[in-house]
């Protein structure tokens, strides 16, 4: 989340006396919104754990560095790193040293990609990461009640897992749905349309193990307006062939 | 989504431009039909696997379009007059014409096209749609592009958030290459192009075309300084040229109609047409293709049913993406929606990502998240974007509040031309504008709500009360507005 080392400082001395750097251990479950860019040793999360792909990974991991020049192969770094995340659940510091082994490059270089990007979780998370847009164009259409549904909820705050390790509660920036505002992301599922009642709903849901759907919630099939397509309606689309210029 | 909102900060003009009414004939622009709609499957109902994606006209004489060559596709493009649709609005053709510069056989080797997917900016979904809708014309228009500036490979950078879209348009790929329109040899044409996706892993800033390049490389998205440009050294080093995803996604039709008929809609210099996403206070919120050059009006009360509560009850909009500065409704009445006429009155067209914001709305706090979307993307690298981000942000919080001074107004608008124009991309830039904007049009709003704090206290500066102190590091007996 805090890219700027600066600010990164500022948010260690912010929580230096806080309960968050003194846990450690297998208790450690909660931490604060702003993820610090320094890795502490805990029961989870250490360099004596050992990590490597399984089969299927280690073979998608070779398709995703054939991707790249030979000579850049680094490039897969990103990808890798995601790979390890969905396979542990998380970024460990084990899933970077495995990543940074597997393409021959400095520790140090993997790290700094980890700590850059927000979408790598360096902490355990739940089994549902919940993540509600807050930006403008979800706040005018009413993202404060949905935060506040997920809070009252999940009884947690934004940073925050259940005890029952179910659910990670985040705020996050622009998820690029701005046209079925206010929405929330269910790990890679978009639930659009929302309202507090059915943001509710889906959570309950989610708990109880029930399959739910992602997509606008309001009835509408993806972007067009509420009360239906006004434009498109064909039922066939125009083949463009028709208009081809001439020359071709 | 940054790159280049710098070009469109100018908000006086000295000489007359194609924008001058005067230049123009009286025509009105809007009521794009149906058979001119390049995203046909927008609303996703025709499908969009490679056989639906036929019948509407992708992937037919592609064969015949890359034979014509570098020179013709390129020149065809220019005619078209379409400007880039990631937010500078640089001439498309022009720039792809920079991948060729006279003698550029002698430099062998692989030659980039990288698409911009990484669609960030609060207001914008747009790529979105076309990823998920209509991934085949961005294939085919990577191979066509791609023909165009001589380029050997394409990649194609997706935010890491749009995960099922990623597996839409991978299976897209796929199906080009089963069907033998990329790779060796590609649509019989003996040229060979291949198309790779990388996945970002949420960070705003890799929407810059130079930090996008570094993140491809497997490096933190910190944009690099120009010069040199991605053309002449951009990804792994080679030659490279960035592309926003609608601007390639077009390009396969812009070709098969000819750039004459692109040329024909919106006024001069804003050719074409665009997907416009609508969202906040409108009754219905939607995406959708219109003609370049619409009068915003016209948009909203067409495609929108309407500003909520009325045209009357319309504040202002954010007409391209959170990186514009706000017009107020004086402005909002007859602007057109294009590059030049959103550029001359201090505003800008961006992404075409048009926020609504009505009268019930606050707008100080609207422009605060802005500023806390800023602090939170701010990549670190330059002093006056990491500091100033952060500053912005922290008296942006206390102006929601109006627990400031009126003197501070003052302050944070110096405060935001320290940052502009002193950072290596335009993040600085797009964090100033906003408040600049909010300052321009609502400054009577942030007086108001200062006068109503100071009823209540008496305030110093940087929000200090009297009797506000520091105890361990923590503020006591003083009100600390929170972030958001």
């Amino acid at each position: 989340m805090i890219h700027s080392i600066s600010a990164a400082k500022s948010s260690v001395a912010r929580f230096a006396n806080a309960s968050m750097l003194r846990a450690s251990g297998a208790n450690f479950v909660r931490r604060p919104y702003s993820i610090i860019s320094v890795h502490r040793d805990t029961t989870e999360d250490n360099q004596n754990l050992p990590f490597e792909f399984d089969k299927t990974n280690l073979a998608r991991a070779k398709e995703v560095i054939a991707k790249y020049p030979a000579q850049y192969k680094k490039g897969a770094v990103m990808p890798l790193l995601d790979l390890g995340q969905r396979q542990l659940g998380f970024t460990s510091i084990s899933v970077m040293n495995y990543v940074a082994k597997l393409l021959d490059m400095p520790p140090m270089r993997v790290y700094e990609v980890a700590t850059f990007y927000t979408m790598y979780n360096r902490a355990p998370m739940g089994k549902y990461n919940i993540q509600v847009c807050t930006t403008t164009p979800c706040q005018l259409c009413g993202s404060d009640d949905i935060m506040e549904a997920v809070k009252s909820t999940l009884g947690i705050k934004p940073g925050q897992t259940t005890d029952d390790k179910i659910f990670t509660f985040q705020e996050v920036e622009c998820l690029g749905a701005c046209v079925n505002a206010p929405m929330l992301a269910v790990n890679d599922d978009y639930h659009e349309d929302l309202t507090a009642d059915n943001t509710k709903k889906l959570l309950e849901d989610l708990k109880a193990g029930k399959e739910v759907k992602p997509g606008p919630y309001s009835g509408r099939e993806s972007c067009e307006p509420y009360s239906g397509r006004k434009v498109l309606l064909g039922k066939e689309p125009t083949d463009i062939g028709k208009f081809i210029q001439p020359g071709l | 989504m940054l790159r280049g909102v710098k070009q469109v900060s100018k908000a006086r003009r000295s000489l007359a431009t194609l924008a001058d009414g005067a230049a123009n004939p009286n025509r009105v622009h809007g009521g794009l039909k149906d058979q001119d709609r390049i995203f046909q499957n927008v609303y996703g109902n025709y499908g969009h696997d490679l056989k639906s994606a036929q019948k509407m006209g992708d992937w037919f004489k592609t064969k015949e379009i890359m034979l014509k060559g570098d020179k013709w596709i390129i020149d065809e493009m220019k005619k078209s007059g379409l400007r880039g649709r990631g937010g500078a609005g640089f001439p498309s053709g022009l720039k792809w014409s920079f991948m060729n510069p006279p003698g550029w056989e002698k430099n062998p080797g692989p030659r980039y096209l990288v698409v911009n997917a990484d669609e960030g900016e609060p207001g914008t979904c747009k790529d979105r749609e076309i990823i998920r809708k209509d991934p085949h014309k961005l294939v085919e228009g990577c191979l066509l592009a791609g023909r165009g500036m001589n380029a050997t490979a394409a990649y194609i950078y997706i935010r890491g958030e749009f995960y099922n879209e990623t597996v839409i348009l991978q299976n897209a790929i796929n199906e080009a290459y089963k069907a033998g329109f990329l790779g060796k040899n590609a649509c019989g044409t003996g040229y060979d192009f291949d198309i790779f996706i990388h996945r970002g892993m949420g960070a705003y800033i890799c929407g810059e075309e130079t930090a996008l390049i570094e993140s491809i490389e497997g490096k933190a998205g910190k944009p690099r300084l120009k010069p040199p440009f991605p053309a002449g050294v951009g990804l792994f080093g080679r030659p490279t040229t960035v592309a926003n995803v609608e601007t390639v996604a077009v390009a396969p039709t812009i070709l098969r109609r000819g750039g004459d008929w692109f040329a024909g809609f919106g006024r001069k210099g804003n050719a074409g047409t665009k997907l416009f996403c609508i969202s906040g206070h409108v009754n219905e919120p939607c995406t959708v293709e219109e003609e370049m050059s619409i009068p915003l009006k016209e948009l909203l009360e067409k495609h929108c049913g309407g500003v909520k509560g009325g045209w009357d009850n319309l504040l202002g909009v954010i007409p391209g993406g959170c990186s514009v500065p706000i017009m107020p409704k004086p402005v909002c009445d007859n602007i057109l929606m294009d590059y030049d006429a959103l550029r001359d009155t201090g505003s800008g067209l961006g992404t075409a990502a048009v926020i609504v914001l009505n009268k019930q709305t606050d707008v100080i706090r609207a422009i605060q998240r802005f500023s806390a979307f800023y602090k939170h993307e701010s990549c670190g690298q330059c002093t006056p974007c990491r500091e100033g981000t952060t500053w912005l942000q922290r008296m942006m919080d206390r102006f929601v509040t109006g627990q400031a001074k009126e003197e501070e107004i003052d302050m944070i608008f110096e405060l935001t031309k320290e940052v502009e124009g002193h950072t290596i991309c335009a993040l600085g830039d797009a964090a100033a504008w906003p408040i600049q904007g909010l300052i321009k049009s609502f400054k009577p709003t942030m007086l108001e709500r200062i006068q109503q704090f100071q009823e209540k206290e008496k305030l110093g500066y940087g929000g200090w009360v009297e009797g506000g102190k520091v105890r361990n590091g923590e503020v006591v007996d003083n009100p600390v507005p929170h972030s958001h």
